[in-house]
């Protein structure tokens, strides 16, 4: 317990946002040596990525436009996360999810008032992507079915199945060459928030992560599945419904995912076409695992991709990069993240057993004369360093 | 010891989680309420007051490609078209690859306009136009939008869009016809993205090019389900050489791998969108190519001129829109007079590719004896049949 006030402030929310600003910088020298090595100016590289994701009203609502959906996929990830699943089948979910809104949207008379045909076609996107996921769940629980394995094999058939319905039977006769089901009509379709150019979808993906905090953090629920996932043979001890918690989790997340699909396809697209299968689904993970799987984290993790993204044009343009370059820094960047933070729980778990061992030994030293005890304190701050 | 050390780490990292949480929170708030504050005074807002002036002067150009634009195909072929407009005076070109269908496109287009003044642009893919452009450019009235595809529609799409084809048959035509010279299986091989009336006239008008020299020979046909897979098309070409294909021909983005492929395997290969000669020295024979800088061209000189320009454009050999790759090496010379002399006519204006009686695979009439379907007829848009002689279906359920 004495060492709980010594290491209290590295845990700091503050310290941490150090922790990954400086990672950040680390990621963003690497990036600057790239792009010196490919004859660009990294400043102006830096500058222009800047003003292409945060730099003015225009870039920001591009960057957020860009991280609503990823909100979304992302929850696909770290809901199931917290129960100690790793489902990757995100794309699946999301391309399904767009589907089934396109599926309602067709059986909708042109006539039905706005919001309750919105209300249908999002609902059945949740629907589908969350039986799409559980799907992985059951087969992990009743079938012993790895389900990152399966969920990335079902992407492929979810693929198929997406593919097969908006180019056959569910095609509108009028798409000739871009093969879709019909369109919806503009009174259905999704807006954008007040004064921008921003679509709903956003606040979809704010209030999915909010919810899925406090289902997570604050609920009997959401403790239980976090006791699946950190020690599930304690989960099955103490009489927890282990398989429905599972299954509920995927199924949650592949709702998330599913409403992503359905957001899509009412206020971009339009229909439900091959054009949605754009990697957001994909993307999705990664802001899942550098968030570490926390709903919360998931919100400025999707907006700093979204605002990535929305600069990798400028770098295009204006300096003459490839697309590749963004990959690049993309790249970078998560993996500095990643890393840094697992430096920094060894580094406190190491500052831990050092600072431990000088308390220890000030202890021994202290005990025939307890003036000497005095510097211990100030020993043990430098261990720490 | 180590029991110890583990639990602690683990203590430790479960607190940085959730710390790391509120952090994430935080940030997320500040974000939002700085995209609430900085509305006012964008230099957005102020581009979009001063309308572009496309026709009095400086004109930025910017084009925005769907692939990478040195794919070998769909996308170098626009490419090139875009480098032939940089070289004209008082123009600036502006490029950007690897956009999707989506959103992103959308966003790239405004990008360009408001954060480059760019007041034409030619977003290159055909997926682009319905519903992103049409959304932008309804946005946007000031800036031109021409896009690929002959898509435009007078009664429903805004004034400010056009839209451009080649009809790209012809060459397909005496693609067929050299490829006819060269097989000695009489079995042509095709490699297709997806059934739709684009690509089925394109394999059809290659049949028909062959079969008017070798009235036996076969086309199969396999479709891949999208315009990039370039470990499909591998596969796919791999299967058709193994079943005694000898020559290969595609239409898919990136025809890159399947030429490659070819050459490998020792068989002829016939190219679509821009030139792959250089993938396959031996085995290239002759390729169909659009020639979309002269398209872009005739574009910008209207436009400059202050002329008002054709919502529709279509153009075939005749017109330039569309040529053939020169003929490889392995190209006899029987082949050559044969395809020249059928390209004579077509530029002459008087070659009809689409005429009765025309049968499709299952052996029902299609086009009736004595009725000729020209270029412009809107029934070859919406072709959804493959003729005689083409082994494989359109495979879609209707």
């Amino acid at each position: 317990m004495t060492r709980a006030p010594l290491l209290a402030p590295l845990l700091s929310p503050l310290c941490l946002l150090g922790v990954q600003l400086g990672a950040a910088a680390v990621a963003l020298f690497l990036f600057a040596i790239f792009l010196a090595f490919v004859g660009a100016s990294p400043l102006g590289v830096f500058g222009d990525m800047w003003s292409g994701a945060f730099g003015s009203s225009f870039s920001l609502q591009n960057s957020l436009s860009r991280a609503a959906p990823l909100m979304l996929t992302a929850l696909c990830t770290a809901l199931p996360a917290r129960a100690g699943l790793v489902i990757i089948g995100n794309e699946a979910a999301l391309l399904l999810g767009g589907l089934g809104a396109a599926m309602v949207a067709m059986l909708l008379p042109p006539t039905a008032a706005g919001v309750p045909a919105l209300c249908a076609m999002l609902s059945a996107g949740l629907v589908a992507g969350a039986l799409w996921i559980a799907l992985s769940g059951a087969l992990r629980q009743h079938r012993g079915i790895n389900e990152t394995i399966s969920s990335l094999l079902l992407f492929y058939v979810g693929l198929s199945l997406f593919r097969h319905l908006v180019e056959g039977p569910l095609r509108d006769p009028a798409s000739l060459n871009k093969p879709s089901t019909p369109p919806i009509p503009d009174a259905h379709m999704l807006g954008t928030l007040a004064g921008t150019d921003v679509h709903y979808g956003i606040v979809f993906g704010l209030v999915a992560c909010a919810l899925s905090y406090v289902l997570m953090e604050r609920t009997g629920f959401g403790f239980a599945a976090r006791v699946v996932g950190g020690n599930l043979k304690t989960a099955r001890l103490i009489g927890l419904p282990v398989s429905a918690l599972c299954l509920g989790v995927c199924a949650l997340g592949g709702a998330a995912a599913g409403l992503a699909g359905a957001i899509e396809v009412t206020a971009v697209h339009g229909s439900a076409n091959a054009t949605l299968y754009a990697g957001l689904g994909f993307s999705g993970i990664l802001v899942a695992f550098v968030a570490r799987q926390h709903p919360l984290a998931i919100v400025p993790v999707a907006v700093l991709l979204g605002g990535i993204q929305a600069s990798g044009g400028l770098l295009q343009r204006r300096h003459g990069l490839p697309d590749a370059a963004v990959e690049v820094f993309k790249g970078l960047l998560f993996i500095v993240i990643l890393a840094s933070e697992t430096y920094v729980g060894v580094a406190l778990a190491w500052a831990e057993r050092k600072s431990a061992a000088w308390r220890a030994q000030a202890a021994a030293a202290a005990q025939p004369l307890p003036a000497a005890a005095e510097p211990a304190p100030t020993l043990g701050v430098g261990g720490a360093e | 010891m180590v029991e110890m050390h583990r639990k602690t780490r683990g203590t430790l990292l479960l607190t940085l989680r959730s710390r790391a949480g509120h952090v994430g929170l935080w940030a997320g708030l500040c974000w939002l309420t700085v995209a609430g504050c900085s509305k006012s005074e964008s230099p957005a807002a102020k581009s979009e007051d001063a309308p572009a002036t496309a026709a009095a002067g400086a004109l930025k150009i910017g084009f925005i490609y769907v692939g990478p634009r040195d794919d070998f195909g769909y996308n170098q072929a626009h490419h090139e078209g875009a480098m032939l407009v940089a070289k004209l005076p008082g123009v600036t070109v502006l490029e950007e690859e690897k956009v999707p269908e989506a959103m992103e496109v959308q966003k790239t287009m405004e990008s360009m306009v408001k954060l480059e003044g760019a007041n034409l642009l030619f977003p290159t893919s055909f997926g682009y136009y319905d519903p992103h452009i049409l959304k932008v450019a309804g946005k946007l009235p000031e800036v031109t939008f021409l896009h690929c595809g002959g898509l435009y529609d007078a009664g429903k799409h805004p004034k400010n869009v056009g839209s451009y084809f080649g009809y790209i048959d012809e060459a397909e035509y005496l693609n067929g016809i050299v490829a006819a010279h060269a097989t000695k299986t009489k079995k042509l091989g095709f490699i297709a993205a997806k059934p739709i009336p684009q690509v089925l006239r394109n394999i059809n008008a290659f049949t028909l090019g062959a079969r008017s020299v070798h009235p036996d020979i076969t086309t199969t046909v396999v479709f891949t389900g999208d315009w990039s897979v370039p470990v499909k098309e591998a596969d796919s070409a791999n299967g058709l050489i193994d079943q005694g294909i000898d020559v290969l021909t595609m239409h898919v983005d990136s025809p890159k791998v399947i030429v490659q492929t070819a050459e490998k395997r020792g068989i002829y290969s016939v190219g679509y969108h821009t030139s792959q000669a250089a993938l396959a020295p031996k085995g290239y024979l002759t390729g169909a190519e659009w020639n979309w800088g002269k398209v872009y061209t005739q574009y910008i000189e209207t436009i400059k001129a202050g002329k008002t320009w054709d919502h529709l454009v279509r153009g075939g050999l005749k017109d330039g829109f569309v040529q053939s790759s020169p003929y490889g090496a392995a190209v006899s010379t029987d082949a050559k007079a044969a395809a020249d002399a059928v390209r004579k006519s077509m530029l002459d204006g008087d070659y009809v590719i689409f005429k009765g009686e025309l049968k499709d695979n299952s052996g029902k009439v299609v086009i009736p004896a004595g009725t000729q379907k020209l270029q412009r007829d809107p029934t070859l848009e919406s072709m959804d049949y493959l003729v005689e002689g083409v082994i494989g279906s359109t495979g879609v359920g209707s």
